[in-house]
């Protein structure tokens, strides 16, 4: 009984890890780069949405309306203004570039916010639990981070398979030359791909901030966490990321019930076995039959 | 008045020089022919006057406006469409979804997706499915298909014939002569010299960058295009 509980507890963080990775599945997915700085865009929007509860006091998830919004502007004037000047000289470029905004940001944080930890407060909700059986207690604010992963994958599944941006992201990500002869303005396209998978970052940093807390230079253990859940489950699928997250999640918990500290072990070495045996990942994108 | 006239323009790939001083001139509603061996430039013009290779001097002026800086999605909503050499389908998207992605910020007009479909009756059962899964002669239909959607004033076909069995590529050329009837301006890149020669008003053939022969299909006859198109008399003078 108490495994069953530790899988169910395993599931529901990985619903965390897959908000983590969303956005750098999507900017994978699109533009095959992997952008390094991602979790620095998390714990920026983390400070971002904590400079917003000072100003004004309200709930942190209220602040996704202002936050939000910001980042996908800066993922939309870093990709037009920045990263696709990076995007021609294969597939170096792209990632020295974002672990220069790595740096940057981290550095920036530091110096306006200091390296004291931060967190966020929502009372009873970050602490209550609803029970299940004798056994099984789940917590209010998992149960919310996997509902909200759940949701924002399907919203940006949808948006991939049912809108015209969404064909033209998944055209770019076939053929970006071709894509030009459409008519269509590819460095938009990847920027729009970029603000999207930044926008994703609001989300992901009230969860964060709610679940620990977090200091400037917090993001990189969030980056390596989002990238192992992208290629477990296989690189540039939406729904793999999920999968992929939950995979994760599991490891860790049954790592944790091993004995306390295995769990991030128990997480890499999952990732290790996939890369060996598995290397496009459990659950790849495959072109659809007909 | 032309629809495409292209004054001495020269490209380059890296230092290698794939065009010196082309002049063309297309005409609305006529079809051009433009032939040559390999390597004798024909693919890198029909990718400059899309902007897809720099053209580094000269000037293209289509409908009598010069577009040589314009970039090569700006081009495409003038009304240029270019069929690219190879396909270029794309993969993933199902052909009904490559043929919106055509449309998507083309001109209006007579080409719809369902006349598309009544132009390549093979695409229409194929609707749902992923291009990549698509035959050759296929996605041969499909990259035309997806460039008339765009309903273009001028449509640009690179190599039809390549890799196809000869009785695809008459399918092909059929569905292209209905196209060429309904008005549309085209011109197509041609290894096979007949077939050229067969679909064509008028012939260009480029000889290492240059025009080595130009003229209506009816003046020209083979042998001269051969000379044209191997630089034999260059060669022997």
């Amino acid at each position: 009984m108490q495994t069953v509980n530790t899988v169910i507890q395993g599931i529901l963080l990985g619903g965390l890890f897959a908000l983590f990775a969303s956005g750098l599945s999507l900017a994978f997915g699109v533009m095959r780069i992997v952008n390094v700085a991602h979790g620095d865009f998390i714990v920026l929007a983390g400070y971002l949405v904590l400079v917003s509860v000072n100003e004004t006091h309200i709930n942190p998830f209220l602040t996704l309306v202002i936050v939000t919004p910001a980042m996908f502007v800066l993922g939309y004037v870093l990709q037009r203004g920045v990263l696709q000047f990076t995007l021609k000289g294969g597939v170096l470029p792209p990632l020295l570039v974002t672990f220069g905004m790595s740096v940057v940001i981290q550095n920036g944080l530091q110096q306006g916010f200091s390296a004291d930890s931060q967190g966020f407060l929502a009372g009873g909700f970050a602490t209550g639990s609803v029970t299940i059986t004798r056994d099984i207690a789940v917590g209010w604010l998992p149960l919310t981070w996997f509902v909200v992963a759940i949701a924002l994958l399907l919203a940006l599944n949808a948006l991939f398979e049912n809108t015209s941006i969404g064909r033209g992201f998944r055209a770019a990500a076939d053929d970006q030359e071709t894509v030009q002869l459409m008519g269509i303005d590819h460095r938009h396209v990847y920027a729009m791909a970029f603000g999207i998978a930044l926008a994703t970052t609001g989300v992901a940093a009230v969860f964060l901030g709610l679940y620990t807390s977090f200091t400037p230079t917090s993001g990189p253990a969030q980056l390596l966490v989002a990238f192992e859940a992208v290629v477990i489950g296989g690189l540039g699928s939406l729904r793999g990321t999920l999968l992929g997250g939950i995979v994760l999640g599991i490891a860790f918990t049954l790592g944790e019930q091993i004995a306390p500290g295995w769990g991030t072990l128990s997480q890499h070495l999952v990732f290790l076995a996939v890369l060996a045996f598995r290397p496009t990942g459990l659950f790849s994108r495959q072109t659809r039959e007909a | 008045m032309s629809l495409l006239r292209i004054e001495s323009i020269s490209s380059y790939y890296g230092d290698l020089r794939a065009l010196s001083d082309v002049d063309i001139s297309v005409e609305a509603s006529e079809t051009i022919a433009v032939i040559g061996a390999n390597g004798a430039g024909k693919s890198t013009l029909l990718r400059s006057i899309m902007g897809l290779t720099t053209v580094r001097s000269g000037e293209i002026y289509f409908d009598e406006q010069p577009i040589r800086r314009l970039r090569t999605y700006e081009r495409v909503r003038l009304g240029l469409a270019l069929v690219p050499e190879g396909r270029h389908v794309f993969p993933s998207l199902s052909v009904e979804e490559n043929l919106l992605m055509g449309a998507q910020r083309g001109r209006s007009g007579a080409w719809t997706i369902e006349s598309i479909f009544e132009l390549f009756p093979i695409l229409q059962p194929r609707r749902r499915a992923a291009a990549g899964v698509l035959s050759g002669g296929e996605q041969q239909a499909l990259a035309i298909g997806r460039g008339l959607a765009a309903n273009p004033r001028l449509l640009m076909l690179d190599e039809v014939s390549l890799g196809l069995a000869p009785i695809v590529v008459r399918e092909l050329y059929g569905a292209l002569a209905q196209v060429s009837a309904a008005g549309t301006t085209v011109v197509v890149v041609e290894q096979d010299v007949q077939q050229a020669v067969r679909v064509s008003h008028r012939v260009y053939c480029l000889l290492e960058g240059r025009v080595s022969l130009s003229g209506p299909t009816s003046d020209i006859d083979l042998q001269r295009i051969s000379a044209a198109y191997f630089g034999v008399s260059s060669a022997a003078g």
